[in-house]
C-alpha cells in the first residue's frame, strides 16, 4: 500500500528531516508520496519532487497552512488518509505536535520516536529515555509513526521524478491563530543535521562565556548544543537543548563541556559516533560513555583547545 | 456555551482547569530491563508524579491563585496506587481529584479518551497536561485529547497568558519560539521552562488528605480501552564504554585528528 509523508518545511526549503523519513519509509512501501503543506510552497515542492524514492508529491498550498498549525492540517491528512497504510513525519515538534493529532482522529494509535523499522508492522523505539529499547506491533488499519531521525541515513535529494497532485482542500480553524515567531537566525549548522556538535552544560557558568564554545565550534564548522541546566539558567536559547526532552542528535563527533552526564542529557547523544567530554571532575558520568574524556578546568582547557585546532 | 457567556466566565475567573497527572518511575532511577525481556522492572522503584504534570499541576495553581481560575481538578488514569499521584497534587494545592480506575500502561489514545470524556462532564475551559510522560516518552496525550474534542491545541508551552477567552502561549520549538493564540476550551501541554514547581508544605500535605478523590471506571465514562498494539519485547540498548582519559590538548587533538579521525 501507499505510504504518506508529511514533509518538514518552512515554504521555502525542504528540511533534511524528511529525507531522514523517506530512509525509514523505503523500508516499509515503494510507493512513497509527500504532503507539502505550506503557503506559498512552490520551491519545496520543486526540491521535493527530485528526492530519491519520491513517487507523488501532493500540494496543499494555501495561507491557512502557512504556520503548519495542527487544527489544520490534521484534518487535511486524515481527509486523504484512505488512500494510505502508513502516515510518517519526522520526530521534529513540528511532527509531534501534529501527528497524536492525526491518529486520534482516525482512531489509530501513534508510535514516537521509531528508530527501527522491523517490517511494515513491526518497529523499535526508546523509552525511558534511551534506556530501553521497546519492539512493538500494530495491527491498526494506519499506522502512524514519527521517526527518529538519528535512527536513519538521509535519502538523497536527487534522482527522483515525482508526480505533482494539487489539494484543493482548505481547512482554515479559527480556533487557533499564530501570532508570532522568534526564531534563531544563525550561520552555524542547524543542530539536528551536524556533523559536529559542542555542546556546554551548567560549568560554563554564564551566557558570556558560551563564547569560548562557540569559538571551537566555528573552527570545526561545529553546530553549538547545551544541557537543560544552561538553558534553564537563561545561559542560551532553549533550541540549543540537547536530550531526552529536548533535540536527538547522533553526530560523528560531540564535545560535552562543563556537562555532568545526566541520564536525561545522555539519551540525546549518547549515538554520536566519538564522545569527548571536558570536566574538572573526574567522577562526572560523563566520562563512562565518553570516547576521550580530559579532566580539566574548562576555561584552561577550552581555549587551548580553540588554539591548537 | 457561547462564546460570549466564556469570556464572561474567564473574565470573572470562574474558569475551571482540568489538570492531568501520572505516577513514572522517578527521573532520578536508571532503569533496568528485565530478564524476560517482557518490560522494565518495577518493582521496588521509587516512584513520582511525572515532572512534566507537576509543572502542568504549578501553572493550574498560578492561574487560581491570579483570580483567574475558580477551580483546579486533577485526574489520573491507573490502578489504585495513582491516588497517591493525584494526593501530591492535592497536597501542591489542586482542589479535587480523579482516579479513572483501569489497569496500569494503558496506551495514550485509550488515556485520551478518558480524559476528553471527564473534561467534557467536568466542562473544563482549560486543560493542561505534562508534553510528555518520561516512562513511556510518548508525546501524545494532549494532542489526541484535543483531536477528541476538536478543541485548540499549544503544546510545549514555556508561558501561558489568559485573556478575552483564549490562551496565548508560548510555545518552545525546534527553530526557537512561537506564539499562539487559542480559544479556550483548549488543550495546553507544558514544557520544563513553563514553570518551576513549589514544593508541598506540611500543613498543605495534611489538608491534601481530606481533600475528594472520586472513583470513575472506563465502563461509567463509555470508553473501550482496548489497543491495537502489542509490545514484543522490550531490551537494553547496547551498553557504551568508557574509553580513555586523555592527559592534555595536545594529546586530545592528537587522537581526534589521527586515531578517531573525526577533525582534519
Ligand atoms: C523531566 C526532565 C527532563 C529533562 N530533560 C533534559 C534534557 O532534555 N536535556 C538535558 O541536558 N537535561 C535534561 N534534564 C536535566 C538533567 O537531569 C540534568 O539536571 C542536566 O542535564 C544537568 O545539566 P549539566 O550537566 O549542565 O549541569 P550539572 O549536572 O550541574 O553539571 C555541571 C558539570 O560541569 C562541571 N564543571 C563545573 N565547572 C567546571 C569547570 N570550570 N571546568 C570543567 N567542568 C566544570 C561540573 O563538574 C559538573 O559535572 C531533565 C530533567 C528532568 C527532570
Amino acid at each position: 500500500m501507499s505510504l504518506l509523508i508529511i514533509a518538514e518545511h518552512d515554504n521555502n526549503e525542504l528540511k533534511p528531516s524528511t529525507l531522514n523519513t523517506i530512509a525509514a519509509a523505503q523500508k516499509i512501501s515503494d510507493d512513497i508520496h509527500v504532503l507539502i503543506a505550506g503557503s506559498q510552497c512552490q520551491s519545496v515542492v520543486e526540491q521535493t519532487v527530485q528526492v530519491e524514492s519520491v513517487q507523488k508529491v501532493l500540494v496543499a498550498d494555501n495561507g491557512a497552512y502557512e504556520h503548519q498549525l495542527a487544527e489544520n492540517i490534521s484534518k487535511l491528512v486524515v481527509d486523504i488518509a484512505d488512500a494510505y497504510g502508513h502516515i510518517l513525519s519526522p520526530a521534529t515538534t513540528t511532527g509531534k505536535n501534529l501527528l497524536p493529532r492525526v491518529a486520534a482522529l482516525l482512531d489509530v494509535a501513534q508510535l514516537s520516536d521509531v528508530v527501527e523499522v522491523i517490517s511494515p508492522d513491526t518497529f523499535v523505539r526508546p523509552i525511558y529515555a534511551g534506556n530501553a529499547l521497546a519492539t512493538v506491533k500494530t495491527t491498526d488499519k494506519v499506522k502512524v509513526l514519527t521517526i527518529r531521525t538519528t535512527g536513519f541515513d538521509a535519502v538523497s535529494s536527487q534522482g527522483g521524478s515525482a508526480e505533482v497532485v494539487i489539494l484543493e482542500q482548505v481547512i482554515d480553524s479559527t480556533q487557533s491563530q499564530f501570532i508570532s515567531e522568534q526564531l534563531a537566525e544563525s550561520d552555524r549548522p542547524e543542530l539536528t543535521a551536524a556533523s559536529i556538535i559542542v555542546s556546554g552544560g551548567r560549568g560554563m557558568g554564564s551566557g558570556e562565556n558560551f563564547h569560548l564554545i562557540e569559538s571551537v565550534a566555528d573552527k570545526l564548522g561545529a553546530a553549538v548544543g547545551a544541557s537543560r541546566a544552561a538553558v534553564d539558567a537563561g545561559f542560551v536559547p532553549n533550541d540549543w537543548q540537547v536530550g531526552q526532552t529536548g533535540k536527538t542528535v547522533a553526530p560523528d563527533l560531540y564535545i560535552a563541556v562543563g556537562i555532568s552526564g545526566a541520564i536525561q542529557h545522555l539519551a540525546g547523544m549518547k549515538d554520536s559516533k566519538v564522545i569527548v567530554a571536558i570536566n574538572k571532575d573526574e567522577e562526572a558520568p560523563i566520562f563512562q560513555i565518553a570516547d576521550y574524556g580530559l579532566v580539566a578546568d574548562l576555561f584552561e582547557a577550552v581555549p587551548e583547545l580553540e588554539k591548537s585546532l | 456555551m457561547s462564546e460570549i457567556d466564556l469570556i464572561d466566565k474567564v473574565y470573572r475567573g470562574f474558569m475551571k482547569i482540568l489538570v492531568t497527572v501520572k505516577r513514572v518511575v522517578d527521573y532520578n532511577v536508571k532503569v533496568r530491563v528485565k530478564a524476560d525481556q517482557s518490560g522494565v522492572e518495577l518493582a521496588n522503584v521509587k516512584m513520582s508524579i511525572n515532572p512534566f504534570c507537576e509543572i502542568a499541576v504549578e501553572e493550574a495553581i498560578r492561574l487560581k491563585e491570579k483570580g483567574l481560575a475558580t477551580e483546579v481538578v486533577v485526574v489520573s488514569v491507573g490502578s489504585k496506587t495513582c491516588q497517591e499521584t493525584l494526593r501530591t497534587a492535592l497536597a501542591l494545592g489542586a482542589d479535587r481529584g480523579i482516579q479513572v480506575d483501569t489497569e496500569d500502561g494503558l496506551d495514550s489514545l485509550a488515556v485520551a479518551k478518558l480524559v476528553a470524556k471527564v473534561a467534557k462532564e467536568e466542562a473544563a475551559d482549560l486543560i493542561i497536561m505534562g508534553k510528555q510522560a518520561i516512562d513511556s516518552d510518548n508525546n501524545q496525550t494532549g494532542q489526541m485529547v484535543a483531536a477528541l474534542l476538536d478543541y485548540p491545541q499549544a503544546t510545549f508551552a514555556s508561558e501561558i497568558v489568559i485573556e478575552d477567552g483564549a490562551a496565548q502561549v508560548t510555545r518552545e520549538i525546534d527553530g526557537g519560539l512561537q506564539v499562539l493564540s487559542v480559544a479556550l476550551p483548549a488543550i495546553v501541554t507544558t514544557d520544563l521552562r513553563l514553570n518551576e514547581p513549589r514544593f508541598a508544605s506540611l500543613p498543605n500535605i495534611m489538608k491534601a488528605k481530606r481533600k475528594p478523590i472520586a472513583v470513575k471506571t472506563a465502563e461509567e465514562l463509555g470508553v473501550n480501552t482496548q489497543s491495537n498494539v502489542e509490545t514484543v519485547s522490550v531490551a537494553s540498548p547496547s551498553d557504551r564504554k568508557a574509553g580513555i582519559k586523555v592527559g592534555s590538548v595536545a594529546e586530545l587533538v592528537e587522537k581526534l585528528k589521527h586515531e578517531a579521525k573525526v577533525v582534519s
